[in-house]
């Protein structure tokens, strides 16, 4: 199973897409160590820096509503994958990013906005530790810290076990 | 209780409830394309699982990148191609053959009423046109799909979206979905199906139909659906004659699609189009959506006519009806990208291609390349593109680039004169 926690990255904005996540122009990477360098490249969010160290260091994203809308590509996942990032905790989710997330043993989390609104509160250097099991998350600041309940699905918890959708499949179908 | 169409779909394709909510469902087909499919089918071949759950069921084209540019997209063109000869996929559409997936896949008659369909692209719903359960899905979903034929869903809440009046002279289905984006937002129907009915749907072509259903997933939608009728009988009639003894024996049978009149719904909402006026997106959002006369006279650099949104003949016909004696703006660049081959044919015998050639178009091949920013018309920073396309998100056409979607005939009028303009001023 993959690692779930660590060094926190705020993404503050709705509707970030995945042409913002891995323009289509990297489409053609037949690998996806490749695609690690070109991590949110073409994000458009005040005072966000795709080749700051925040970036390189986190190990968690945290955002808003809608998070991952537009393609398809599964090349938005791998690429937090390839760069240690195995969780997205936001308001919401597009569909198939959601899905994606899964089927290869990642975790969305998706919690209310009171929530999401608390942990960026905290500020900067955040640490975030979550408990797949019990459902819970705990997200450390320098000054503060807060801890929220989320709810996992049964099956989406299995395929996180399994290591992913291909995994589950091959063995189930 | 009643049942909508999807959920008709689903219980007749239910494979296994893995928990409450969570379905598994036996997939008819599995269509492929070059982007997403090469890196499903290494991991596959090195896994030591490089089989398929049936040849018959699957379909696949090379469209985004094509003819290969360079000798990374000529490797993915090569990976899906070996594959696909490999595994004896007599639906394998290579270069003089391809299209837009989208486009060429329902014209070749692969998508039936009460199908499930998933591909590793977004705008996969738009074979929900034909009565379909059809749902874009990533790599891991696609490699599943390949070597099982099923793929997992969350269970289904749909939309019922009612559409009544009468479309005016000018207005198209690209304006009617833009219009209904904009009041759902990107995020409105997230996890739902959106059911198209009323009178205007019901009225409208396959090819409009299409349209409809292709931006769904703008909406944030798993699939757009269409009652399967006479329209789309007569569209398949070609491909189903073996099936059917007459055409009213197709619609009839189709009727088990219809949604029971006692389906319960998430939500029904009703658009009244009759005052509706033609459509633009102004910003980085498919919901980003104005009346163009808010904004006539925004100048753009380029006007790209294709896609798998509106890259059909239907399509072509309601831009040569403007562009017809008539040229390109000084300075604007238009390019032309018919869907399909068989679309190009019927504009070449129609004299469609002429009068783009005459007006000032470059035509190309069938290809997605321009929408996406791959190939074939990308932008350069800080231009800007009148485009019958189904996405503008920043950077979309190319880095620092700005698309404003539109229907075929308003870019086909705001190529004429170099600014968004209303086509209604030149019909």
């Amino acid at each position: 199973m993959k690692q779930f926690g660590g060094p926190a990255l705020f993404l503050d904005r709705n509707d970030i897409n995945t042409d913002e996540i891995i323009p289509a122009k990297y489409l053609t990477e037949s690998s996806k160590k490749a695609l690690a360098p070109y991590i949110l490249e073409d994000l458009k969010l005040d005072g966000f820096d795709p080749r700051s160290r925040a970036l390189q260091d986190a190990r968690v994203i945290v955002t808003r509503a809608n998070f991952g809308c537009g393609s398809s590509r599964e090349h938005a996942v791998w690429v937090f994958e390839v760069n240690g990032i195995n969780v997205v905790i936001g308001e919401g989710f597009a569909r198939i990013f959601r899905q994606n997330m899964f089927n290869c043993g990642m975790l969305a989390v998706e919690l209310p906005k009171t929530d999401i609104d608390r942990i960026m509160g905290l500020g900067d250097g955040v640490e975030i530790s979550v408990d797949i099991e019990a459902g819970r998350l705990t997200a450390r600041g320098t000054a503060d810290e807060v801890g929220c309940s989320f709810t996992l699905n049964p099956f989406d918890r299995e395929l996180i076990l399994a290591g992913g959708w291909l995994a589950y499949a091959d063995k189930k179908y | 209780m009643g049942k909508t169409i999807t959920e008709k779909i689903f219980a007749a394709h239910l494979r296994d409830t893995p928990c409450p909510g969570n379905v598994v469902l036996d997939i008819d087909v599995v269509m492929c394309h070059e982007i997403t499919t090469p890196i499903a089918i290494t991991d596959l071949m090195e896994r030591g699982m490089d089989r398929v759950f049936d040849p018959a069921g699957i379909k696949a084209v090379i469209d985004h990148v094509t003819p290969s540019k360079d000798s990374k997209t000529a490797t993915q063109a090569k990976i899906l191609r070996d594959w696909a000869r490999r595994h004896h996929i007599r639906d394998f559409f290579d270069i003089g053959a391809n299209g837009v997936c989208h486009a060429l896949f329902p014209e070749k008659g692969f998508i039936r009423p009460g199908n499930t369909v998933i591909m590793g692209d977004s705008h996969t719903c738009t074979h929900g046109a034909f009565g379909a359960f059809a749902a874009g899905i990533g790599t891991t979903d696609l490699e599943v799909g390949i070597l099982k034929g099923v793929c997992s869903f969350k269970e289904p809440e749909t939309m019922k979206i009612e559409i009544t009046g009468c479309l005016a002279d000018g207005v198209y289905a690209k304006d009617v979905i833009l219009h209904i984006i904009k009041k759902l937002t990107v995020n409105g129907a997230t996890n739902k199906v959106m059911e198209f009915t009323g009178p205007v749907v019901e009225k409208m072509s396959m090819e409009s139909r299409m349209t409809l259903c292709n931006m769904a997933i703008e909406a944030g939608a798993t699939c757009g659906v269409c009652l399967p009728d006479r329209v789309t009988a007569d569209y398949l009639w070609p491909h189903i004659q073996d099936d059917y003894p007459t055409v009213a024996a197709a619609v009839a049978d189709f009727k088990k699609y219809h949604s029971d009149p006692d389906a319960v719904y998430a939500e029904t909402m009703t658009f009244e189009i009759s005052g509706l006026t033609p459509q633009v997106t102004f910003g980085f959002k498919p919901d980003e959506v104005k009346d163009i006369s808010e904004m006539a006279g925004t100048r753009v650099d380029q006007v790209y006519m294709g896609s798998c949104t509106n890259g059909r003949i239907e399509d072509l016909r309601q831009a040569a009806r403007i562009l017809k004696g008539r040229t390109l703006a000084a300075e604007v660049r238009g390019i032309l990208s018919p869907a399909t081959p068989a679309v190009y044919a019927q504009a070449m015998e129609e004299g469609i291609i002429t009068i783009f050639m005459q007006a000032g178009f470059c035509v190309t091949n069938p290809t997605c390349g321009a929408c996406l920013g791959m190939s074939n018309g990308v932008l350069a920073e800080g231009e800007s593109c009148a485009s019958t396309t189904n996405r503008n998100f920043n950077g979309r056409m190319g880095k620092g680039g700005m698309v404003h979607l539109m229907s075929p005939a308003a870019a086909a009028a705001t190529a004429v004169t170099g600014a968004i303009t209303d086509p209604r001023d030149f019909l």
